[in-house]
C-alpha cells in the first residue's frame, strides 16, 4: 500500500505528473462545461422544459446523483486549481531574474494568462454557486420560486434565471467570466492532448481548431442566455 | 636519443593480436587504485575516459568547454570509415590499411595504421549499440557512401553531423561512468602544464576557468586527448578554443613533437570576407561532384559580376590542369592550384582570395530541384554566411586549414617518449602520415580511445606503484608556481595590443609562409619574424580583468603565448623537410607538372623534435619508416 | 559591403553579484560580420579603452557545438529562424538599431559572468539516464539489429539537439522539456534503448525537476527558438513515456526505483 502511495506522491511531485492531473481534471471540467451549457439552453425550450430538467437533476438516484456529481466536480476543481497554482509558483521560481526584453514568437495571449483567467473563473464559480445554487443574497429560495410541475412542487429555475439576468451587474460579470472561460479553453483544450501524450503532427491542428470551436461554442451559448434575457427581455 | 616505437614483431596482420596477447594485465582489485588523468573530452578523450572507467580505473577527465559534449570533434560533418564491407564491394581491413598508408603519402607508421583498420569495424558496432543514429536503408541495414575519392563505399554517416553523433555516443558512455562514480568530470578546466616526477608524467596543473583557481592533480598516468594545432594559423575551420597548449607544455617537459609541418588544407571553405573574420567555415567537399571551379582568365575581369564573364574568358583551371580528375582532384592539389591562380591576381571576392564554384551547368542539366536535394543544406549555410544565393550566382570558395597530422610522438602503445604520458587522437602523430583521408579522423579518435589505450596503458601501469606520487610532491608545487607566475605576468603586462591582434598577426604570417605552399626563403623569413613577434607579445600585450574569476582574455593569452613558441617549431620542421609530401608542399620540390616530389631516400622518417630550452635549436630525433606491406609509389592523379 | 551603427544594451554581471545593462555604442560594424564577430569588434574597442571586454560563450562558430548562447532582442540566438548566434550575421540588422544582449536566464542556468551561464544542469540530467548501458567491446555486429529507416530518421531528428539551452531561455517558465524530451526520445525510440526506457525516463525527468527548471505549459516557444528545429512532438512522447513508466513503477514489479532527483 505504502509503495503505491509513495509512487503516487512521487508522481504528483513531478512536473509531468502534476500536468497529467491538470489535463485529466481539465478534461472532466470540459465535459461538465459542455453538459451544463446543453442543460441551460433548455431555457429557450420554455419554462417547463428547464424546470423538468432541474428537477430531474435534483432527484436522480433519490437525490444522491447530484451529490456524487458535486463531490466529483469539487475534487476535479480542487486538483486542477491546487496543481496549477503549484506549477505556476514553480514556473515563477524557475526564472528569478527577468529579461530586459522577452519576446513571445508563437504563443497566444490566452496561453500566457491561464492562471489569471483560471483564478477569475474560480471566483466566478463561487459567485455562481452562491447566486443560483445556494441562493444567498437573493430571494430565489422563497415560495415565489416554487411552481407546480405535473402535480409536484418544484423549484422554478426558469423564473430564477430570468430574474437573475435582469440585473445588469450580474449579467456583466457572467459575460466577462464566459469570455475568460473561452480564452482558458482556447489553450487548455488542445493543450491537454499534448500533456496526455496523444497529439501528433497530424492531429494537433485538429485539436487546436476543435479547441477554438469549443471555446467559441461555450461563449456563444452562455452569452446567448444572458444577453437574450438582459438586453432583449426574453422571458420577462 | 633513439626512439623505440615498440612495434610488435611478426606479420603485419598479426601484430595487434599478438600485442594484445603479450600485453600485461592488471588485477581488477588493483585497477581501482590507479588514477588516470584524461585531458580533453572529444572522441578520443571521452571514449578513453569511459572505457578505462569501465575497466575499473579511477579516471579524472578535464575539458575547457562547459560540457564534454562540446569538444571540437562535434563539428566533423562527413563520416567515419570502417572496413565492414557491408556493400560487398571488395573492401577489407587490408584495403583500408593500404588506402590510409598511401593516402598519407607513405609517412605513417604501417603497424599503427593496420591496427586502426582492424579496430575500425568494432567502432561501428560500439556506436550502434550506444544508439548513434547512423543513416540506414529502408531494410534497416546501415547505409554507406564513398567519400574523399575512395573506390569503395566504407563511410558511415549521420546526416551532415557524424562528428556530433559519434561524440554524443562517447559522451553518453562518459555520462554512464560519471553516474557510476568511476569518472570525475572537470568542465571549464584548462590544463596548463604536465608535472613530471623522476622523468615520468605524474600529474597536471589546471586552471579552473570559472574561479581562476590554479590546481594540481596527481595521477599514475596522463592521457592527452587535446586535438590539433590548426589555430596557429588563427583562421582555420577549428573551433575558437582549439589550442596547442597541452601538447606544447608537454613538449617543453620533454615529450617529442613529431612532424608539425604536416597540416591539412581543405579546399572548399567559405573565403575570408574581412579582417574581423574569426574563423572559416568548411562546406562538404561533395560540392565538387557537381560544381565547376573557375576564375577569370584575365586579372582585369575579377571585379566583374561572374554572369558577365563569357565562357571564353573563364579558366576552369582544375579541368585544364588535371583533365582526368578535374574538379575532383585531391584536396592538396585542388587547394594549391586555387592558391596559384589567386597569386596570379585572378582570385575573386574581397581581398582577391577566392575562386568560383559554379553550379549553373549542373542546374541546367539536372534542374535546381535536384541540386537542392543534393546540397540544399550547404547552399543554405552559404547563404547564411555570405548573404549570396549559390543557385543564382557562383559560390566563392577558398582553402583553409582543417586538420593537423603532426603531433606528439608516440610508440605503438600510444605512449610518448615521456613515460606515463600517453597521447591520443589528433594530438598524436601516428596514423595519418603526411595527409589524412576523409572520414578517418573520427575513426582514429575512437580507435585510440575505445580500443587501443584500454589495452596498452596496462603495459605502463603494471610497472608503477599506484598512488606513489601525490599532489603534495615538490614538483607539483614548483609547476604550480611557474603557472601562477605566468598568469600574473600576463595580467601585469602594461602593453597596448590585445591578445587577438597578436594571434591574427601570427596567423597571417604562418599562413603566408608556412601554409599551402612553402619555400626556403619564406620559412627563413618566418623564423626571423616569429621571435620578434613573440618578444613584442611579451612586452606589449594587454590582458584586462583579474586572474581570480572567469576571464576569457587571460585564457587566450596563455594559448597564444604557446602558439607563438610552437609556430617556430612548425616552420623549422617545414624547413628541415626538404621534400614535398601530403600536406607539406615545398615549392622547390615538385615535378614539372606541379606534383609533390617525395624524397624517400632522405626523408622517409618521422621527425621527432626535442625541446632544448632554445626554440631555434631543438634536437631532431628520427624514427625511420619502413614499408613492408605497401610499396612506395608516386601518387598520380593525372 | 556596408557598415552599421548600432546601440547595444549588454548585460554585465559578475557571479554572485547583481548585474546591470551597459549601453555600448557600436559604430561601423561590417554587415558581413557574424554576431559574435561584432562582439569581438566591440571587445577589441573596450580593451583599447582600458575596459573589461564582455564575456560570452562560443567555440565552434559553425552552429554545432552549442556553446554560444545570448538572448538577442528578447529571443534566444536572435531573430533568425533555425540559427545559432554564431551563424547570425549582422546584415539581418539595420543601422541605428538598438540591440538587447542578455544571458540565457533561468534559475538552473546561473550567470558566471556577463553573458556566460552555467549549463551543467544539462549534463547532470543526461547522467541520470541519458545513455544506453553498453560496455566497450560487448556489442554484436552493427547490422545484426535492423532498424527501419523511419525509426532511424526519427532518432536522428531528436539527436540533432546541440544542448545549447535556447529552449529553456525561450520558455516563459524556463522549462527544459524540449531538451530532455529530445535526449530521452532519441534513445527511447530506438530498439537499443528499450531495456532501460522506463528507468531512463523517470531518472531524467526527476533530475530535470530537481535542477529547478519550470514546467511545460505547451506554448511551443522552445520549438520556435530551437536552432535545430527539434519538434515538440518529442515532448508529447516524453509525457506519454513518463506516464507509462510511472504507472509501471507504481503497480509493476520494478525491482528498484529509478535514480535521479532522489
Amino acid at each position: 500500500m505504502s509503495a503505491v502511495f509513495d509512487s503516487f506522491s512521487r508522481f504528483y511531485a513531478s512536473s509531468i505528473g502534476k500536468k497529467i492531473l491538470v489535463a485529466l481534471t481539465g478534461l472532466m471540467l470540459i465535459g461538465f462545461v459542455f453538459g451544463h451549457l446543453v442543460g441551460n439552453l433548455l431555457i429557450f425550450a420554455g419554462q417547463d422544459a428547464i424546470n423538468e430538467y432541474g428537477h430531474l437533476l435534483q432527484t436522480a438516484l433519490h437525490g444522491g446523483g447530484v451529490w456524487i456529481a458535486r463531490v466529483g466536480l469539487l475534487a476535479a476543481v480542487l486538483i486542477h486549481v491546487v496543481a496549477t497554482v503549484s506549477l505556476t509558483k514553480q514556473n515563477n521560481a524557475a526564472r528569478p531574474d527577468k529579461y530586459g526584453q522577452h519576446k513571445a514568437q508563437v504563443s497566444s495571449k490566452s496561453s500566457h494568462t491561464m492562471i489569471l483567467s483560471g483564478l477569475t473563473i474560480l471566483a466566478f464559480v463561487v459567485y455562481h454557486l452562491l447566486h443560483y445554487t445556494v441562493r444567498i443574497g437573493n430571494s430565489f429560495n422563497s415560495d415565489a420560486y416554487k411552481i407546480d410541475l405535473h402535480g409536484e412542487k418544484v423549484h422554478n429555475v426558469y423564473k430564477m434565471v430570468i430574474d437573475g439576468f435582469s440585473w445588469a451587474p450580474a449579467s456583466l460579470f457572467y459575460l466577462i467570466a464566459m469570455a475568460l472561460l473561452s480564452s482558458h479553453l482556447s489553450h487548455g483544450f488542445s493543450s491537454l492532448f499534448q500533456t496526455l501524450g496523444i497529439s501528433t503532427d497530424k492531429s494537433e491542428p485538429v485539436f487546436k481548431k476543435a479547441g477554438y470551436a469549443f471555446a467559441g461554442l461555450i461563449f456563444a451559448g452562455n452569452a446567448a442566455i444572458v444577453l437574450s434575457i438582459w438586453l432583449f427581455g426574453y422571458g420577462r | 636519443m633513439s626512439l623505440d616505437s615498440h612495434i610488435p614483431s611478426g606479420p603485419m596482420a598479426m601484430k595487434w593480436s599478438k600485442h594484445k596477447q603479450d600485453s600485461k594485465l592488471i588485477n581488477p582489485k588493483n585497477k581501482r587504485k590507479f588514477t588516470v588523468l584524461v585531458v580533453g573530452s572529444g572522441l578520443a578523450g571521452s571514449s578513453a575516459a569511459a572505457t578505462l572507467s569501465e575497466l575499473g580505473y579511477k579516471v579524472k577527465c578535464f575539458c575547457f568547454q562547459d560540457s564534454a559534449r562540446r569538444a571540437h570533434s562535434i563539428a566533423a560533418q562527413g563520416g567515419i570509415n570502417a572496413a565492414k564491407n557491408y556493400q560487398n564491394d571488395g573492401d577489407s581491413v587490408h584495403r583500408l590499411f593500404y588506402d590510409t598508408v598511401k593516402g598519407g603519402d607513405f609517412r605513417a607508421r604501417e603497424s599503427n595504421v593496420h591496427r586502426l583498420a582492424e579496430v575500425s569495424v568494432n567502432i561501428i558496432d560500439q556506436c550502434v549499440a550506444q544508439g548513434v543514429p547512423f543513416a540506414r536503408e529502408y531494410g534497416g541495414m546501415l547505409a554507406n557512401r564513398s567519400f574523399g575519392g575512395a573506390q569503395v563505399s566504407r563511410t558511415f554517416y549521420a546526416r551532415g553531423q557524424t562528428g556530433q553523433q559519434l561524440l554524443l555516443g562517447a559522451y553518453s558512455a562518459l555520462n554512464k561512468e560519471i553516474a557510476a562514480g568511476g569518472v570525475q568530470m572537470y568542465p571549464r578546466t584548462e590544463m596548463l602544464d604536465v608535472v613530471t616526477v623522476d622523468g615520468h608524467a605524474k600529474g597536471i596543473i589546471t586552471r579552473n576557468l570559472v574561479t581562476g583557481k590554479i590546481e594540481s592533480h596527481a595521477g599514475d598516468a596522463v592521457l592527452l586527448c587535446t586535438g590539433g594545432y590548426g589555430n596557429v594559423f588563427y583562421l582555420s575551420t577549428n573551433a575558437m578554443g582549439c589550442n596547442v597548449t597541452a601538447t606544447w607544455r608537454a613538449h617543453k617537459k620533454g615529450a617529442y613533437f613529431a612532424n608539425p609541418c604536416y597540416t591539412q588544407i581543405h579546399p572548399t571553405c567559405i573565403p575570408v570576407s574581412g579582417d574581423y573574420q574569426s574563423k572559416l567555415t568548411l562546406m562538404s567537399e561533395s560540392l565538387r561532384n557537381d560544381g565547376r571551379i573557375w576564375v577569370p582568365k584575365k586579372a582585369a575581369d575579377i571585379g566583374k559580376p561572374p554572369a558577365q564573364i563569357p565562357e571564353s574568358d573563364r579558366d576552369y583551371f582544375l579541368e585544364r590542369k588535371y583533365p582526368s580528375f578535374g574538379n575532383l582532384a585531391p584536396r592538396d592539389i585542388s587547394s594549391r592550384t586555387a592558391k596559384e591562380v589567386c597569386d596570379e591576381g585572378r582570385g575573386v571576392g574581397p581581398g582577391g582570395r577566392g575562386v568560383y564554384l559554379d553550379f549553373a551547368e549542373a542546374i541546367g542539366q539536372f534542374g535546381q530541384k535536384t541540386i537542392a536535394e543534393r546540397y540544399g543544406n550547404l547552399f543554405a549555410m552559404y547563404e547564411k554566411i555570405t548573404g549570396e544565393d549559390g543557385y543564382k550566382q557562383p559560390m566563392r570558395i577558398y582553402p583553409a586549414v582543417h586538420y593537423t597530422m603532426g603531433g606528439l610522438w608516440v610508440d605503438y602503445n600510444l605512449m610518448s617518449n615521456l613515460p606515463g604520458l600517453h597521447v591520443l587522437g589528433e594530438a598524436n602523430f601516428s596514423d595519418h602520415g603526411a595527409n589524412r583521408l576523409g572520414a578517418s579522423a573520427l575513426m582514429q579518435g575512437l580507435a585510440d580511445g575505445y580500443f587501443v589505450i584500454p589495452t596498452t596503458i596496462a603495459n605502463y601501469l603494471v610497472h608503477q606503484k599506484p598512488g606513489s606520487v601525490t599532489a603534495e610532491h615538490p614538483e607539483f608545487k614548483k609547476a604550480l608556481e611557474v603557472c601562477t607566475a605566468q598568469t600574473k605576468g600576463f595580467l601585469n603586462s602594461k602593453g597596448k595590443r590585445s591578445v587577438d591582434s597578436f594571434h591574427r598577426e601570427l596567423g597571417l604570417l604562418v599562413w603566408d609562409k608556412c601554409g599551402m605552399a612553402r619555400d626556403r626563403a619564406g620559412l627563413t623569413e618566418a623564423l626571423k619574424r616569429i621571435p620578434e613577434l613573440r618578444e613584442e607579445f611579451r612586452t606589449n600585450v594587454v590582458v584586462p580583468g583579474s586572474g581570480e574569476a572567469c576571464n576569457p582574455e587571460l585564457e587566450k593569452a596563455g594559448r597564444v603565448a604557446d602558439f607563438m613558441e610552437f609556430a617556430e617549431l612548425l616552420c623549422l620542421d617545414a624547413l628541415n623537410r626538404e621534400e614535398s609530401c601530403g600536406g607539406h608542399f615545398r615549392t622547390e620540390h615538385q615535378y614539372p607538372d606541379g606534383e609533390a616530389k617525395r624524397d624517400d631516400e632522405n626523408f622517409s622518417y618521422a621527425a621527432a623534435w626535442g625541446y632544448t630550452g632554445d626554440f631555434a635549436k631543438p634536437t631532431l630525433n628520427k624514427e625511420p619508416l619502413t614499408f613492408e606491406e605497401v610499396h612506395l609509389a608516386v601518387r598520380s592523379y593525372k | 559591403m556596408s557598415q552599421l551603427n548600432l546601440h547595444l544594451k549588454v548585460w554585465r554581471q559578475n557571479a554572485g553579484q547583481p548585474g546591470h545593462f551597459q549601453d555600448i555604442e557600436a559604430p561601423e560594424i561590417p554587415d558581413h560580420a557574424s554576431f559574435l564577430e561584432m562582439m569581438d569588434i566591440v571587445n577589441e574597442r573596450l580593451i583599447s579603452k582600458g575596459q573589461e571586454p564582455v564575456a560570452f560563450d562560443h567555440d565552434c562558430r559553425e552552429g554545432i557545438c552549442g556553446m554560444c548562447s545570448m538572448q538577442i532582442n528578447g529571443v534566444p540566438h536572435g531573430p533568425e529562424k533555425a540559427t545559432t548566434t554564431c551563424q547570425l550575421h549582422m546584415r539581418k540588422f539595420r543601422t541605428g538599431d538598438t540591440i538587447w544582449v542578455e544571458p540565457f536566464r533561468a534559475k538552473a542556468f546561473p550567470v558566471i559572468k556577463d553573458l556566460v551561464v552555467d549549463r551543467g544542469a544539462f549534463d547532470r540530467i543526461q547522467q541520470a539516464g541519458g545513455f544506453i548501458s553498453v560496455r566497450t567491446g560487448a556489442p554484436q555486429d552493427a547490422n545484426a539489429l535492423p532498424i527501419g529507416k523511419v525509426v532511424a530518421d526519427a532518432a536522428m531528428d531528436a539527436a540533432a539537439c546541440i544542448g545549447c539551452g535556447a529552449c529553456v531561455a525561450a520558455c516563459k517558465n524556463a522549462s527544459a522539456m524540449l531538451f530532455v524530451s529530445a535526449k530521452a526520445g532519441q534513445l527511447n525510440v530506438l530498439p537499443q534503448g528499450q531495456p532501460e526506457k522506463d528507468r531512463r525516463t523517470l531518472g531524467m525527468v526527476r533530475q530535470m525537476d530537481k535542477e529547478g527548471f519550470g514546467n511545460c505549459t505547451n506554448q511551443y516557444e522552445c520549438e520556435a527558438a530551437c536552432p535545430k528545429e527539434i519538434s515538440v512532438r518529442w515532448i508529447t512522447k516524453l509525457n506519454r513515456d513518463y506516464a507509462v513508466a510511472a504507472v509501471k513503477e507504481a503497480l509493476g514489479n520494478t525491482p528498484k526505483v529509478a535514480g535521479g532527483g532522489d
